[in-house]
């Protein structure tokens, strides 16, 4: 699978390079600006989000050449390579993470500080994100959308065939939910046993049991005397506990096939971001009707933001520049945020957004966002790639063994102190 | 003068292209690789000196040391089943049986597969519930369970299981042309004495074959250090971190996890066992090579 998606990046890099040593391209001055854009967005509502783009960048007179990749490491793969090859993209993607710090470092990234002051993104933008895309006080990337990691989702017929009553607004009425709904012959917790499901599991019991502190602490400082604490071991205990109330055929399981399990009402609860609501509303179900989405347990839990972001590859070609320019100004474009956000199933970056034309739960994650208490990043917004995956690996491992806790504490201080 | 130098030359010359891709296409990779273990590279190739940093760092990463550990015990496994399998295999066809070319055919056909192929094919036929679980329990065993691939404890003997259906063919075909090499006055000779074939196999025909199994386990062993694919289609490194193997440490930290000195670490590492298996073998050719000569 791996060789067969290697390959089709390649071939779709060949149509990239093809596209941009087309006649066209290196005119003049006159010429219409030409973006050549490196992506992942492939699937379904993704693909239709970044037509949205497209399309604007197109009305405002520019000319788009789509390179898309499928796979995020596929992708990016392709644009370190093309960067250090000397052909870099006009612009491409990166989560909203430590992703392309080192690409900053090596300065080979072009900033955007004229279009981040006249957006004000000091003040309009959630502090996670501007931590992620502002280093040495220079802005290099320009967010796209928000999506929150640890929403729970959960079926309404599920909730009163157990004859849960209300909302769980802590972490023992969690558990006490996940028990009624086992008790009902559910599966309590739908989860697919992938590395990164599981750590999403851990990230919500850390968020909701440690609270921002702890979090902030083991996650963005990599504090040892936290890790080893044991408050966090409780954390540890907790996320392990959650496995009691997994189904035998999880592992290996994709998140969308968890999620059509709390759909069909199968399943009680799932923790996932906030992609998954699209399957709840391709399945014609509504939030509030038939599902219902909590953002965390209790009115102060921390929010779990994470993104994707546009970033411009150094270039003095005078063209390329214009047309990285004018995509960095139409993405920001109100009425583009708007498009995009509401196809992808993110929500916009700015905390000003118009949010009316969002679901309930959207604009849920929007209030809250404007809460400058609330939202935190993800591991990946404060950990190096090898960092996040080296606490990826502790915690499958964690969740699919039968490692004591006190270990996995243990490997995770390893993980993280380097 | 010329003319008697140009048959010195000649050889050498048409040699050289390729002696200068292996030097610096191989030997200079290596070094350069190991000049980045001793870095703190992470997107690209470009830190400092760190010293052994990197190496310290791998033997603190419980993944790396699951690696290590499951690809010691895939390949004594892989290459006992390989060269058993493929031993009697051959031994079986040499009996003159009939449609040989076919059989041949049927054995060596799995090793035209590539490993991501074979690994895919194993994964649903050992998905639990479906493939060979799901047959035989519909056969009329409904206690029979086969969860290999998802279990923490077998998932690489399952990879063992896929890889030794897809290597043992070659190591058939070529133990069979080294049987086939074997002088017919030897079988004669053992047949006339009344000895057993099963001891004319082990005790004359097998240390008889020694070239043919240094070829076969030289082989089998740089497959083992390579581990990748299979371990990719058939289980991604899961459940958990159960079946990882170095080769995909190495992989994913040098395009997913942006640490290229790390990922060069574990490939100096990595071909150290190599270098372990290979010195021994080369040093006997040579040495055999020498007495051929003198």
């Amino acid at each position: 699978m791996y060789g067969i998606r290697k390959i089709a990046s390649c071939m779709l890099l060949g149509v990239g390079l093809w596209a941009s040593a087309m006649p066209g391209a290196h005119v003049g001055p006159q010429a219409v600006a030409q973006a050549e854009v490196i992506h992942w967005w492939t699937s379904g509502g993704e693909s239709a989000a970044i037509k949205q783009v497209a399309h604007a960048y197109r009305q405002a007179g520019g000319a788009w050449v789509d390179s898309a990749i499928a796979g995020g490491d596929q992708s990016r793969a392709v644009t370190v390579n093309r960067i250090i090859g000397g052909d870099p993209p006009t612009a491409a993607q990166f989560n909203t993470s430590k992703q392309f710090l080192d690409i900053i470092e090596e300065d080979m990234l072009n900033p955007v500080d004229d279009l981040a002051r006249r957006e004000d993104w000091d003040r309009v933008l959630p502090q996670p994100i501007v931590d992620a895309i502002k280093v040495g006080g220079h802005y290099y990337a320009v967010p796209m959308n928000i999506h929150m990691q640890t929403w729970i989702w959960y079926s309404k017929a599920a909730f009163e065939r157990a004859g849960i009553a209300r909302e769980p607004q802590t972490m023992d009425e969690l558990f006490a939910a996940l028990d009624r709904l086992k008790a009902a012959g559910l599966i309590p917790l739908a989860h697919g046993g992938q590395g990164w499901q599981e750590t999403i599991l851990f990230s919500m019991v850390l968020a909701n049991m440690g609270g921002r502190e702890l979090y902030l602490r083991v996650i963005r400082d990599r504090d040892q005397q936290a890790i080893r604490s044991p408050q966090f071991r409780q954390v540890l205990q907790a996320y392990k506990r959650l496995k009691t109330y997994v189904d035998p055929a999880s592992p290996g399981r994709n998140w969308n096939d968890a999620t059509a399990l709390v759909i069909a009402g199968r399943a009680g609860i799932q923790i996932m971001g906030d992609w998954a609501k699209g399957e709840f509303t391709a399945a014609g179900q509504q939030p509030g009707r038939e599902f219902g989405c909590l953002p965390g347990l209790g009115a102060n839990s921390p929010y779990l933001i994470q993104g994707d972001v546009f970033v411009f590859p150094k270039t003095d070609r005078p063209e390329a520049l214009r047309a990285q320019k004018l995509m960095a100004e139409v993405v920001e474009r109100p009425a583009v945020q708007l498009a995009f956000n509401q196809l992808k199933g993110s929500i916009p970056v700015r905390t000003d957004a118009d949010e009316s034309a969002f679901d309930a739960c959207a604009r849920k994650g929007m209030a809250i966002l404007r809460d400058r208490a609330r939202p935190v990043g993800v591991a990946e917004v404060y950990l190096t790639p090898d960092q996040n995956g080296a606490l990826q690996d502790v915690l499958t491992a964690y969740w699919n063994t039968a490692m004591p806790a006190e270990r996995a504490q243990g490997s995770i201080a390893s993980a993280l102190r380097y | 003068m010329m003319a008697r130098m140009l048959p010195w030359f000649a050889p050498r010359i048409a040699l050289l292209p390729m002696a200068l891709v292996a030097l610096l296409g191989y030997l200079g990779a290596a070094g350069w690789t190991l000049w980045i273990s001793l870095t703190g590279s992470r997107t690209f190739p470009s830190g400092g000196f760190i010293g052994l940093a990197q190496y310290r760092r791998l033997f603190d990463n419980e993944r790396w040391l699951l690696s290590l550990h499951n690809l010691a015990l895939y390949g004594v496994l892989f290459v006992l089943a390989c060269v058993l399998l493929g031993f009697l295999l051959a031994v079986f066809i040499d009996q003159d049986v009939r449609g040989e070319g076919a059989l041949r055919t049927i054995f060596l056909y799995p090793y035209a597969m590539s490993f991501v192929a074979t690994g895919l094919v194993w994964q649903w036929l050992l998905t639990p519930g479906d493939g060979i679980d799901g047959a035989i329990r519909a056969l009329g065993f409904p206690h029979f369970h086969l969860d290999w691939i998802v279990s923490q404890d077998m998932a690489i003997v399952a990879v063992v299981l896929a890889t030794v259906w897809q290597a043992s063919g070659l190591v058939m075909a070529l133990v069979l042309a080294g049987l086939r090499g074997i002088d017919g006055e030897i079988w004669k000779a053992a047949r006339l004495d009344g000895i057993p074939a099963w001891r004319v196999y082990l005790q004359i025909v097998v240390p008889m074959l020694w070239p043919t199994f240094a070829t076969v386990l030289l082989l089998l062993a740089t497959a083992v250090a390579k581990l990748y694919d299979a371990v990719v289609a058939m289980t991604q490194g899961g459940p958990g971190i159960a079946s990882e193997v170095p080769a995909k440490f190495i992989m994913d930290h040098l395009f997913l996890r942006s640490n290229v000195g790390l990922a060069s670490a574990g490939a100096v590492l990595l071909l150290l066992p190599v270098l372990a298996l290979l010195a021994p073998y080369a040093y006997a050719r040579s040495r055999g090579a020498r007495r051929e000569a003198a």
